[in-house]
């Protein structure tokens, strides 16, 4: 009879890096979103052409083929990462590419007219953005940012092919250990799921409170 | 480590050849996820509550976890109730489920997508349920549903380097291996980008070839 006590704590050691992953993952994710999202609609051609050529580039190849990337060929450019840092900058730069787009979009859904009328009250470019066109535009982004980061979270698992101790890897660990594959790789689903789970839950939270007050003022 | 040419030429029929697995993988991914997403869609509209729920808990729970985790159930879990699969197939099972999953969530657009004024004429015309389906609402339902089910199908491609880890040796284990017994890791890893970036980038002009051809019925 095997003791599960201790793999199943095994399990939950890799959990945590796997919910550490996707929170810094998504963090960056989110700044790496939002200024090329908005790059692309900057005034300058140099901007727009950077921010459209970095979007492609990640949305053009898969995050396994990334991770690779980062973690074996920038050591011979002399940047050298632990598997943590690979994981978190493949996964924050290929979802940060994605929501770019989301960005882009829910900021030009924003009605004409809304600008127009910053313009007539004489606000900055900075103000106009930051206190009329973001609270506006955000509500319309929360939806497909949840599915991103759920994306972000599935993602988490190819790192373990390069030895980052998550939860994929260590079920891997489990069943080479017990020589039982249903119990790990079960459990495992299962925790994903949940964490999936959880966050569009948070999500649709988020985004209540970010639609509250706006009630008559979009279409 | 310098970038080295003509280390290029001599690994380039390997990955080639990786690149022929990749690709026959996509496309029966891709037959097989058209196939399940459709019986998932017609289940979920099923009028028996039980099986509805059902299926639509089965899609969020494939669509909730990791193709990869999902590649390793199948791949390691199935042998021991006696299934026993090539990689390939796994692979192509696994990519067909999952990606079934979404196509299921297209289809099922698509389909509510027909104003019900369509559903009514079939039946004031006294079209039997099949005649209704056949010459009536798929022939609008489809078209619109072709390029958001070949953006999940380009997804799928750009995710079977996934199949690598249960053993499949397509383009990305082939890269690997070269690199592995040759100690370089620039050029394997960096053409298997180059390979992805430039079928991804070609997909992308023929998305906006379909999205055009099809996308706008209602505009005509």
């Amino acid at each position: 009879m095997i003791d599960w006590s201790g793999y199943i704590g095994l399990i939950l050691q890799g959990a945590l890096v796997t919910i550490e992953l996707t929170v810094l993952g998504s963090a960056l994710a989110l700044i790496m979103a939002f200024a090329a999202g908005l790059g692309r609609l900057s005034r300058f051609a140099a901007v727009r052409t950077l921010a459209t050529v970095y979007i492609e580039f990640f949305r053009g190849t898969s995050i396994f083929v990334q991770l690779f990337w980062v973690y074996f060929v920038l050591p011979f450019a002399g940047l050298t990462l632990t598997p943590l840092q690979a994981g978190v900058l493949a996964l924050g730069l290929n979802v940060g590419a994605y929501g770019a787009e989301v960005v882009r979009g829910a900021v030009r859904a924003v009605g004409r007219e809304q600008r127009e009328a910053c313009v007539a009250l004489n606000l900055s470019r900075y103000q106009r953005m930051r206190h009329v066109i973001l609270p506006q535009a955000l509500p319309l982004m929360l939806p497909t940012f949840g599915n991103n980061a759920i994306e972000l979270l599935k993602g988490t698992a190819v790192v373990s092919l390069i030895s980052l101790t998550d939860m994929t890897f260590q079920a891997q660990v489990v069943r080479a250990q017990t020589g039982s594959t249903l119990i790990p790789f079960a459990t495992i689903l299962v925790l994903y799921f949940v964490m999936a789970s959880a966050i569009s839950a948070g999500m649709r939270w988020l985004e209540r409170r970010a639609t509250r007050g706006l009630d008559g003022v979009r279409a | 480590m310098e970038w080295d040419w003509t280390f290029v030429w001599q690994i380039l029929p390997t990955l080639l050849q990786g690149l022929k697995i990749t690709i026959l993988a996509t496309v029966l991914g891709a037959l097989v996820a058209a196939v399940f997403g459709l019986v998932l869609a017609i289940a979920r509209r099923s009028h028996n509550a039980v099986v509805s729920r059902t299926v639509g808990f089965f899609a969020d729970f494939i669509r909730g976890t990791p193709l990869l985790v999902q590649l390793y159930f199948i791949f390691y879990v199935l042998p021991d109730i006696g299934i026993r699969l090539s990689p390939l197939v796994a692979g192509v099972i696994g990519l067909g489920i999952h990606y079934g999953t979404y196509a299921a969530e297209v289809y099922r657009a698509g389909i509510d997508n027909v104003p019900r004024g369509q559903w009514e004429a079939a039946r004031a015309t006294n079209l039997t349920t099949r005649q209704a389906w056949i010459h009536v609402i798929l022939p609008q339902a489809i078209p619109p549903m072709i390029p958001a089910l070949a953006n999940y199908f380009i997804a799928m491609f750009k995710e079977t380097p996934l199949l690598s880890a249960i053993t499949v040796l397509e383009l990305m284990n082939q890269a690997k291996s070269v690199a592995n017994s040759s100690y370089r890791y620039i050029e394997p890893m960096t053409l298997v980008g180059v390979f992805f970036l430039v079928i991804s980038l070609i997909s992308v002009v023929g998305l906006r070839f379909l999205e055009n051809r099809y996308a706008r019925v209602d505009e005509r």
